[in-house]
């Protein structure tokens, strides 16, 4: 597959051969756990390459094993040996810390389509550095005010015990206006979550917020639901990705979670998409796929407007963000995070299938609260 | 048949050439790869004084490997956050000074190398390793819930750390401060092997009880071999960590500790040379397959299972044309 | 905290304690018998797990989806022994490390080849599925009982197979003395594949059942391997007993210490920091009660003399 692309991509240079082309370097998780992310933020990002017919964008991928070190080297190599001019497709938060600063301050453009660090959206922001899919806390954010919105006065609430969980947390409470009935830290990897699931059923509260990525939020969506604990669950939309949902099945129906995209989002270029991936790569696409889709057409916006070697101009292009985004409406703050509104969405079958609608919106034109802290 | 010697200085000269040579082409990433080459080595070198020499099969060394690095990791964000380290009374600077950062991650590693060495000593063989194993997890499961660093998201550190009179930015340069360190460890690791310690532990490795019988205790000998082992791969994670200007619950995971072994085992054990190869050798293939394949770790398996199969002394017995010694 | 969730949160423990028991009997067998240190036994448990997803996508029957988890991890089983392991027994305890740490990622990414990167489906069966109601008025659910359960029966069954029958003797023997064995007329290359086999099933039955109330994914073998490993070191290498109290402690003790350190804590500290200190030190827990044990017991509670 990579190397296909790169032969494609290379003819077409051999064709064209004239002014700047853009070289994009593409670090994104390919193998072992998670690499169901990558290959689907891979795959959003070729299909939107390939639509716009482009002959003059070359993209490296390579596959970083969710390593931080082999993220590193990897980025050493493209930027010393590759000479690319953007990079994108980091997944995990603690890959993008490791990546993100070295890369930025050494002249190249970073475009995010996952991972969004606080740490980069407040003091360690970057005029290089772009994030087209969410600051790590607005999912979390968007199901506190959902959850006040529908009535909920008491949550349980619970993540792994590492960075980007104490963030969910602090990020669910923040807009949320009830009582936390409990606050649990569960380890990272964590597979049995019964002793949680008692505590839950113990306790007064009348809602539980859970943010598990991964097979973590399987194991405790399927622990769960067999409980026959029946208070409501809420979570961003990471744990009822259609991924993800395939997995846990009907243990999902039912349950809230809150995203920026959908495939049922009604706009054209939504529509379009989810069309062309199904029609691609015969599956649904996926969130990732979306943030893939999106950090493509924001790339090749910019190269409609600027050249990549006037650093200034295709800032300036990128800034303006003027590209039809499979969520409507889009534009950067300050910082260069999305402004952007965030849906809740309920879990159901359709045709065999589960997968999500939309039932509700939980925020509107949503900024982080980082942006204040960012001078650039 | 090519004697061990001349084997030993044609591998350290060969990873010398490559990066020199590399730094002639204006290659920059070759020299990088030749630098996580030379300090996967270096760690690798000091796993087999515990391996090779001792017998001693630590399946937990990527504990040693993250203190070096966290040491390195925690000096350097105080110093770039100009806080001071807080310990009880006690208050502490941060740095950006190489040798006081190695020597930290020296210190803290030979200590934490002694406390697990008195632990798993106390017993030896399959429990030796196991043990090793779990209290490699317990670092690692520390490190991720530990948020005051990073935790899981790790500590990025945004300048390399200063060496007097060496610019570590320039790569050949870092390349030449980790290849010094390679030789000298490789030094020592010759000394070591011929000196009355290294006598005594390889004698401890093949009969105990005939070197308790002339007074020595073999647990102590062990002990400080261990020591000795874990300080070398703690300095390899302070550098590790300075290549890639980061630290990270990952250089801690047991995967890494197994890779360690793979490093020394596919060059050859017991051996001066084995680490250099094998770190050359895994670093080319991690490279070469990662590039040809998504699988490519199947393929590396493959080729491990071969060599504990058909190749028992690793590269170096290939050319020497010995196998190594039996652990 | 009341009496219903203190028993609640020591069933759960007990039904942690006895799948890793499930796994940790395999590995010590395997030990006990042949001297080998197999850090495949994770990869069997994930060959199970996949088996049975498979299984039961296909059958949509959770008895025959066992019954494939069963065979499929026992056939991987005899397969690597026949291949690998086999030629491993008199090989230093280094070669077996390194040939099972190979044999990790060919099973890890050969799995990723044929099954994807996305975790599979695997359901409990409608029978199991649900709470049941306890006596005190505590509500359980059943499927964990019913682990509980499958986890003492093969307790049982493998005293009894050990103690009580002709194979058991030779295992016992084969323990003691292999080429006494081997003089009597046993075929001890044939013992060791059955062996190996059985300790295989056993890894792909707690596979499969775990399977079900979790996500059956690439890596889920590692971090179970890595507790029965604490574990067997606690009860003593090769001993089905120590496997079995060891694994009982250590299911109770990370269980009730996830629960009540943050709660001890909270004495002491704010709640948001309490929960974080509390929630790492609980998983450091596991790791310190095996560093006790061996400082008590060098070869662990019911291990054996001192291993060479």
């Amino acid at each position: 597959m990579k190397h296909l692309l790169l032969a494609t991509a290379a003819c077409a240079i051999g064709a064209t051969a004239a002014m700047a082309d853009v070289k994009v370097g593409m670090i994104t998780t390919l193998s072992g756990g998670g690499a169901g992310l990558g290959i689907d933020v891979r795959d959003g990002f070729m299909l939107a390459i390939e639509q716009s017919g482009r002959d003059d964008i070359e993209v490296v991928i390579e596959d970083d094993q969710r390593k931080p070190d082999i993220a590193v080297q990897l980025a050493d190599r493209m930027i010393q040996s590759e000479e690319v001019d953007v990079l994108t497709g980091i997944i995990w938060s603690n890959l993008a810390m490791a990546v993100v600063p070295s890369a930025t301050a050494q002249g190249k453009f970073y475009l995010s389509p996952n991972a969004g660090p606080s740490q980069l959206a407040g003091r360690g922001c970057h005029p290089n550095y772009f994030n087209v899919a969410w600051q790590n806390d607005n999912l979390h954010e968007a199901a506190g005010a959902y959850a006040s919105e529908v009535g909920y006065s008491n949550s349980f609430i619970l993540a792994p015990n590492y960075p980007a969980g104490q963030d969910a947390l602090t990020g669910y409470k923040r807009l949320f206006e009830g009582d936390i009935a409990q606050e649990t830290f569960t380890q990272l990897g964590q597979t049995d979550y019964a002793a949680e699931i008692a505590a839950i059923r113990a306790s007064d509260a009348d809602s539980v917020y859970f943010f598990l990525p991964g097979g973590m939020g399987i194991s405790f969506l399927k622990q769960y639901a067999d409980s026959g604990v029946d208070k409501p669950v809420i979570g961003p939309a990471f744990s009822f990705d259609q991924g993800i949902l395939q997995a846990v099945g009907d243990a999902a129906l039912g349950v809230t979670n809150t995203s920026q995209w959908s495939k049922d989002l009604d706009n054209a270029a939504n529509q379009a998409f989810v069309e062309s991936f199904v029609a691609e790569y015969d599956r649904l696409p996926s969130l990732y796929a979306s943030q893939g889709f999106d950090t493509a057409n924001l790339l090749i916006s910019a190269m409609e407007k600027a050249d990549v070697s006037d650093q200034d101009a295709f800032r300036a292009a990128l800034e303006e963000a003027d590209f039809d985004s499979v969520r409507g409406d889009f534009r950067f703050g300050s910082n260069h995070h999305p402004i952007q509104t965030i849906y809740a969405r309920e879990v159901i079958e359709e045709d065999g299938v589960y997968t999500n609608r939309i039932i509700g919106t939980a925020l509107e034109d949503h900024a982080d609260v980082y942006a204040a802290e960012c001078n650039m | 048949m090519i004697p061990e010697r001349l084997v030993t200085i044609g591998a350290v000269a060969g990873l010398l050439a490559v990066a020199l040579g590399a730094w002639a082409l204006g290659e920059i990433f070759t020299i990088t790869l030749a630098t996580r080459a030379a300090i996967l080595a270096l760690a690798a070198t000091g796993l087999n004084i515990a391996l090779g020499y001792g017998g001693l099969v630590s399946l937990g060394h990527a504990a040693f490997f993250g203190l070096g690095g966290y040491a390195m990791g925690i000096l350097a964000f105080h110093a770039q956050s100009y806080t001071p380290l807080e310990l009880g009374s006690l208050t502490i600077e941060g740095t950006k000074s190489m040798p006081v950062i190695w020597l930290v991650a020296v210190c803290v590693s030979a200590l934490a190398a002694w406390v697990i060495g008195l632990l798993s000593l106390r017993t030896g063989g399959v429990y030796f390793i196991m043990i090793t194993l779990a209290f490699g997890q317990m670092f690692y499961y520390f490190a991720i819930s530990w948020s005051a660093y990073g935790g899981e998201d790790g500590l990025p550190i945004y300048l390399r750390n200063s060496f007097p009179g060496v610019d570590t930015l320039v790569p050949v340069q870092f390349f030449g401060l980790c290849f010094a360190a390679l030789v000298l460890a490789l030094l020592l690791s010759a000394r070591l092997r011929s000196a009355p310690l290294g006598l005594a532990l390889n004698a401890a490795r093949q009969s105990p009880a005939r070197v308790a019988a002339v007074g020595i205790s073999p647990t102590r000998v062990k002990l400080v071999a261990f020591v000795i082992s874990g300080a070398i791969t703690g300095l390899a994670g302070a550098l590790y960590a300075d290549l890639n200007r980061f630290v990270s619950p990952a250089m801690f995971s047991w995967q890494l500790s197994g890779e360690l072994i793979v490093l020394v085992i596919l060059g050859g054990v017991g051996r001066l040379a084995g680490p250099v190869i094998g770190a050359c050798l895994f670093v080319t293939l991690e490279h070469w397959l990662g590039g040809l394949t998504d699988f490519w770790h199947v393929w590396l398996g493959a080729i491990l299972l071969g060599v504990v199969l058909f190749a028992r002394g690793g590269i170096v017995g290939l050319l020497t044309g010995k196998a190594g010694p039996h652990v | 905290m009341s009496a219903i969730l203190l028993i609640e949160q020591v069933l759960n423990g007990l039904q942690f304690g006895v799948m890793l028991f499930l796994m940790a009997a395999g590995l010590t067998l395997i030990f006990g018998v042949m001297g080998l240190i197999n850090l495949a036994h994770g990869s069997l448990y994930m060959v199970g797990a996949f088996a049975a997803a498979a299984a039961a996508a296909a059958t949509g029957s959770f008895a025959l989806a066992l019954v494939a988890a069963l065979s499929a991890a026992a056939l991987a089983g005899v397969l690597i022994e026949v291949a690998v392991i086999r030629r491993l027994y008199d090989a230093p305890h280094l070669d077996q490390v390194l040939a099972t740490f190979a044999l990790i990622l060919v099973f890890s990414e050969g799995t990723r080849w044929v099954f994807g990167s996305f975790p599979l489906y695997l359901d409990i069966p409608d029978a199991l599925s649900g709470p049941v109601t306890l006596p005190g008025g505590i509500q359980y659910p059943l499927y964990r009982l019913a682990l509980i359960g499958v986890g003492l029966v093969v307790a049982a069954g493998l005293w009894w197979l050990t103690q009580r029958t002709r194979l058991g003797m030779q295992i016992r023997a084969g323990k003691d003395d292999r080429e006494m064995i081997a003089a009597l007329g046993v075929d001890i290359s044939k013992l060791y594949t059955l062996v190996f086999a059985l300790g295989a099933a056993l890894a792909g039955l707690a596979g499969a059942l775990v399977g079900a109330i979790q996500s059956v994914q690439v890596g889920m073998g590692e971090p179970v391997l890595i507790l029965a490993f604490v574990t067997i070191v606690i009860g003593g290498i090769g001993s089905i007993k120590g496997a079995f109290i060891g694994a009982l402690l250590v299911g109770l003790t990370d269980t009730l210490g996830g629960i009540f350190l943050p709660l001890i804590l909270t004495v002491a500290m704010a709640p948001e920091a309490a929960a974080q200190t509390g929630a790492a030190l609980a998983s450091m827990l596991i790791y310190i009660l095996m560093g006790a044990v061996l400082v008590w017991k060098p070869t662990g509670l019911f291990g054996g003399a001192r291993p060479a």
